[in-house]
């Protein structure tokens, strides 16, 4: 399955570890990986659903190209990485 | 009423009565970005709102006075497939609901919706019958990106009576409790716009709004074109401008607790010039509903000094005595004396959103 890292910063405000869930895309991996922490959820993605404006998401080490519905697709063995942008602060 | 909060762009911070107006715990969030604070009278509950700038906004929640907290799920914008569906953008102001509907509080946010929760921030439910008002797409932002609720007020006689201010969207008010909404505001006006529209309700920028506790049929406005007063809770307003030097431009305004006729500003020189008159910072007192102002500077920076005080960064307690303000600058000034004389809490504090006393 898929893994979904998180960026040390966050971690000053939420607790996170490495969370690993079924999908084949973006989309469907943070879907289920984040069902049952809405809170640490909305840290990542905006009320629709987005990528937040300065958050980024790399897949085995390429930015996704669709931050609007993630559709970047996904394998078994892919990394997904969620860091802050240098923008936003 | 011995308890100041100071939210600033990083931090909380907590200034107590008993040891002199000094900061008596530690920060909480420190380094992050605190847009509202409010510690609900009815329970002693403290929310704080914060704004990270790649996270988003959040909300935490304090039951013992701002020692430990917890977060709560922000207040989020239902789903929408529209290209331009909106998000939290901040959290502007937090207000206690009415006596009688303990756990119940307000959020005004932008960009432009009313939420309420009853169950002490848990959950969360946007106000639709305003956020669905046909005029909506004509509302805009007033210093941000789009518009935003700043001014929440409960009529204390009244729970379903309520007053909300909107940069920029006028004034609404609702009679049964946010189910249906109508639009205030009537005699405000707006140099920003065209000659034709300036009358307009929908299109004024109130920066603040508020009641007079003793008489809450009074509101006191300041506008980002000058000072208003209202005596049937904000349907009509009339200007007091003229009355009020060194400016009437300024973002904050607070209603003394007792007089329905005293109410507090900070003057500015105008909008494209957010800094003290002259470089010299000033309080302004009307003591007889906008009649005449008087300028009060002692304990204040005479010059040069560049502070802008924030719509939600000045404040009075319950007693009318204490008053409370915090610049841009990081300054934060109390008084003791009903706003007769100031002093110099810190002068080493982030730029400040809100002051408020609990």
């Amino acid at each position: 399955m898929p893994t979904i890292r998180f960026t040390a910063t966050l971690a000053r405000h939420r607790a996170v570890r490495d969370i690993t869930a079924d999908g084949t895309t973006v989309r469907a991996v943070l879907d289920a990986g984040l069902a049952d922490d809405p809170v640490l959820r909305a840290y990542v993605l905006d009320d629709q659903g987005r990528l937040r404006k300065h958050i980024n998401i790399f897949v085995d080490g390429a930015m996704v190209a669709d931050r609007m519905r993630l559709s970047d697709p996904v394998i078994p063995e892919s990394e997904i990485y969620i860091l802050q942008a240098l923008s936003g602060g | 009423m011995n308890t100041l909060w100071v939210a600033s762009r990083k931090g909380l911070f907590r200034f107590d009565a008993g040891s002199g107006f000094t900061q008596s715990a530690p920060p909480a969030h420190l380094a992050a970005p605190v847009t509202a604070v409010l510690q609900d009278p009815r329970d002693g509950t403290v929310y704080a709102a914060l704004s990270h700038g790649h996270f988003g906004c959040k909300l935490h929640r304090s039951d013992d006075g701002g020692a430990t907290w917890v977060e709560l799920p922000a207040p989020a914008y239902p789903a929408s497939d529209a290209a331009d569906a909106p998000t939290l953008e901040m959290i502007w102001t937090i207000t206690p609901g009415a006596a009688d509907q303990p756990g119940t509080i307000w959020a005004g946010t932008i960009p432009g919706g009313l939420f309420r929760s009853d169950d002490r921030g848990q959950s969360w439910a946007l106000n639709m019958a305003l956020w669905d008002q046909p005029s909506r797409p004509d509302w805009f932002g007033g210093g941000y990106d789009h518009a935003g609720i700043h001014s929440i007020i409960i009529d204390p006689r009244d729970s379903q009576r309520m007053l909300i201010g909107i940069s920029c969207a006028g004034c609404w008010i609702t009679t049964d409790g946010g189910t249906s909404w109508a639009l205030g505001g009537t005699g405000m006006r707006a140099d920003y716009l065209p000659e034709a529209r300036a009358y307009d309700p929908l299109g004024q920028d109130p920066h603040l709004l508020a009641a007079s506790p003793a008489n809450p049929d009074r509101i006191w406005c300041q506008h980002h074109c000058g000072i208003y007063v209202s005596d049937d809770f904000g349907r009509n307003f009339r200007e007091v401008s003229q009355n009020a030097a060194p400016s009437a431009f300024g973002f904050g305004v607070a209603s003394h607790p007792q007089r329905p006729d005293t109410a507090f500003f900070v003057p500015a020189v105008k909008d494209e010039a957010r800094i003290p008159v002259d470089g010299k910072l000033v309080v302004t007192r009307t003591d007889d509903g906008g009649a005449s102002f008087v300028a009060i500077d002692r304990g204040l920076p005479q010059g040069p000094a560049w502070d802008l005080i924030y719509r939600h960064a000045l404040a009075i307690d319950a007693t009318g005595e204490r008053l409370a303000m915090g610049s841009t600058t990081g300054n934060l000034w109390l008084s003791q004396d009903g706003g007769a004389g100031w002093r110099l809490l810190s002068g080493h504090l982030p730029p400040i959103a809100q002051v408020a006393f609990a």
